[in-house]
């Protein structure tokens, strides 16, 4: 079995994240780029079910900048067995339509039983991706699943709807996508990283995908950018024993309460 | 021009009632145009919530009922969407933000053909039509989207919209369901959630209490619910304190975790992660209190008291008390 996963590079949230107010796009050298944390807890599954299971190989998936290499790189290291990178300037601002058509092509190139992606990344925090894909390439969904159970024919799993929680589960092949509620990812080995530098990375344009990006196909298109005023502190004051009677008068005073 | 038809998801709880979101959902499409509801449930839970959308301001709902919806996912769902962008070609259709909602934006916007605004947080429309808000990187940047042409699938933030629809008796049209792909996962178990919380909503609730991990423990994050019940707020979490198993998942504000914007929000040993500032900063009034003179939830804050929760908050419940006897 192939199970693919998707990973995907992005500004670190513990820094400061900015766009760039004429084009909207990230600002690289405003922030370290990292692997998105959820992404890395989808890798986490994958690699620890073919580590439980016979012959399952895990590939990793990508589109984005150069910077991504390194970070697909990296995440080799926690044991998967290759990548697949697909890198070009057409996918710079790419919107959900443009985004999904491309990683469904590089998955049917690839070939794969299973995709694992996490729920909603940390940046564009769209949460449609693994469904848009599973549409295009004819499989089932079960995304945004608190947990995950995997055999060579199906994956099951919970996940919250409206008023409770269902289980759910898909014959393969199918698209899942996780949340933060799996666990988190292994810290990578000097072996595992020492292993990486050796597997297969390979990268591909939209051309050997024989996607156009400026096909006349609806696309979400960005108007404007504005940056929100920064909040700052307001008055700080130490208990002396009576802070939570100050507290009251503040809040009653301000009708807050 | 005859005004456009702005189709809106509206999810039904097990109990028959309309999900919360179906207000704000109604209430956008009201601002963009004429909206149609569409139901979809399992027989005999549809003709109650069809009634509540008029009141919410749907003039006209589309109303699916079949065994289907209660075992396979998603799928159901799309169908009827499919079927009424065909017969209607809305100029937008407007879903919760939620993963029910994502999943069937996904879907159609594949099979229409459709781009998506997702995680939108406002709509208006302009002379060239429909532009959809997003809040970026925590609430630190705005913008706006729209899209080339074609119809706008929009994924809508819970308890971002304030305005409201005005009720109308709707006309309701009953709709058959078509043939569902045979690969759609199913639903093999449903159980309901114990909301045994008589609490206003993290979401919309005006008065947000927020415990993080300097609660110490569950019987400490107590002390959370406490202050929230008696200033009648939503009860939050950081994402420390749901690890730690304080508090469910559903109670985490934060990048990873609810969105809020009350008029005030009390953080009660929270540090001010950036992640979780991202959940909140947007708050009319910030007051935290941590016992780190350091912490970097001061620098957002309105009012900060460096001081032990377990100290201050008690003294807070108690005054407030007997101001209002
Ligand atoms: C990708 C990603 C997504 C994330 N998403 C979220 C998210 O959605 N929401 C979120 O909250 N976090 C999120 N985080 C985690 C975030 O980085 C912090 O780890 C988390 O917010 C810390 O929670 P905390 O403030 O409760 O705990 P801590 O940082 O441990 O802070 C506890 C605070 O309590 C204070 N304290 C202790 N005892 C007392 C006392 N008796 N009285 C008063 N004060 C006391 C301490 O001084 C300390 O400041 C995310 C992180 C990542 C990497």
């Amino acid at each position: 079995m192939r199970i693919a996963v998707l990973v995907k590079e992005v500004p670190d949230s513990y820094g400061a994240r900015r766009l760039n107010l004429t084009t909207g796009l990230a600002e690289r050298e405003a922030s370290d780029r990292v692997l998105d944390e959820i992404t890395s807890r989808a890798v986490e599954a994958a690699v620890s079910h073919a580590e439980s299971a016979e012959g399952v190989e895990v590939v990793l998936v990508t589109m984005g900048p150069e910077s991504a290499e390194s970070m697909l790189r990296k995440t080799l290291a926690m044991g998967a067995d290759s990548a697949h990178h697909v890198l070009d300037p057409g996918l710079l601002g790419a919107d959900m339509t443009l985004s999904a058509e491309v990683l469904a092509a590089v998955l049917q190139r690839i070939g794969c039983d299973l995709v694992i992606s996490g729920d909603v990344s940390s940046d564009g925090t769209g949460g449609v991706i693994p469904t848009m894909i599973a549409e295009r390439i004819g499989a089932a969904h079960a995304t945004s699943l608190d947990s995950l159970t995997i055999t060579d024919s199906s994956v099951t799993g919970n996940r919250e709807t409206y008023g409770g929680t269902v289980t759910v589960e898909a014959q393969l092949p199918a698209v899942v996508s996780v949340t933060e509620r799996l666990p988190d990812a292994r810290f990578p080995g000097f072996k595992g990283i020492m292993a990486a530098k050796k597997k297969p990375l390979e990268t591909y344009t939209l051309a050997d995908l024989g996607i156009d990006p400026a096909a006349d196909v609806p696309r979400s298109i960005l108007l404007s950018v504005t940056e929100a005023p920064a909040r700052t502190a307001g008055e700080k004051i130490h208990d002396e024993g009576d802070a939570g009677k100050r507290l009251a008068e503040y809040l009653i005073d301000k009708k807050l309460v | 021009m005859a005004q456009q038809k702005i189709l809106t998801y509206l999810p039904v709880l097990p109990s028959g009632e309309l999900m919360g979101s179906a207000a704000e959902l109604l209430g956008a499409a009201a601002q963009l145009g004429s909206p149609v509801g569409v139901i979809v449930t399992t027989p005999g839970m549809a003709e109650a919530a069809a009634e509540s959308a008029g009141e919410l301001g749907a003039a006209t709902v589309r109303v699916a009922e079949h065994e289907a919806v209660g075992t396979t996912l998603t799928e159901p769902t799309v169908d009827v969407f499919t079927t009424a962008w065909e017969d209607l070609r809305p100029e937008a259709v407007l879903v919760p933000n939620d993963i029910d909602g994502r999943d069937l934006a996904a879907r159609l916007s594949v099979r229409t053909h459709s781009a998506i605004a997702a995680d939108v947080v406002g709509v208006h429309r302009d002379e060239e039509g429909i532009v959809a808000h997003h809040s970026v990187y925590g609430s630190t940047f705005t913008t706006e989207s729209a899209t080339t042409h074609g119809t706008l699938i929009i994924t809508l933030r819970e308890g971002a919209v304030d305005y409201r629809g005005q009720p109308v008796t709707p006309e309701i049209h009953r709709v058959e369901l078509g043939e569902l792909p045979p690969q759609a996962a199913s639903i093999t178990e449903f159980s309901a959630s114990v909301e045994a919380s008589t609490r206003p909503d993290l979401r919309g609730a005006p008065t947000v209490v927020a415990g993080g991990r300097g609660l110490g423990s569950a019987e400490g994050f107590a002390l959370a619910e406490q202050l929230a019940d008696a200033l009648g707020a939503g009860l939050g979490a950081s994402r420390a304190a749901v690890d730690a198993g304080y508090a469910p998942h559903s109670l985490q504000v934060g990048q990873t975790g609810v969105t809020v914007a009350p008029d005030l929000y009390i953080a009660l040993g929270i540090s001010g992660a950036v992640q979780h500032l991202a959940g909140m900063q947007t708050a009319k009034t910030v007051v935290a209190i941590n016992k780190d003179p350091e912490a970097p939830i001061f620098d957002i804050a309105d009012l900060g008291i460096v001081g032990d929760v377990f100290e201050v908050v008690p003294q807070l419940i108690e005054t407030l008390k007997a101001q209002r006897p």
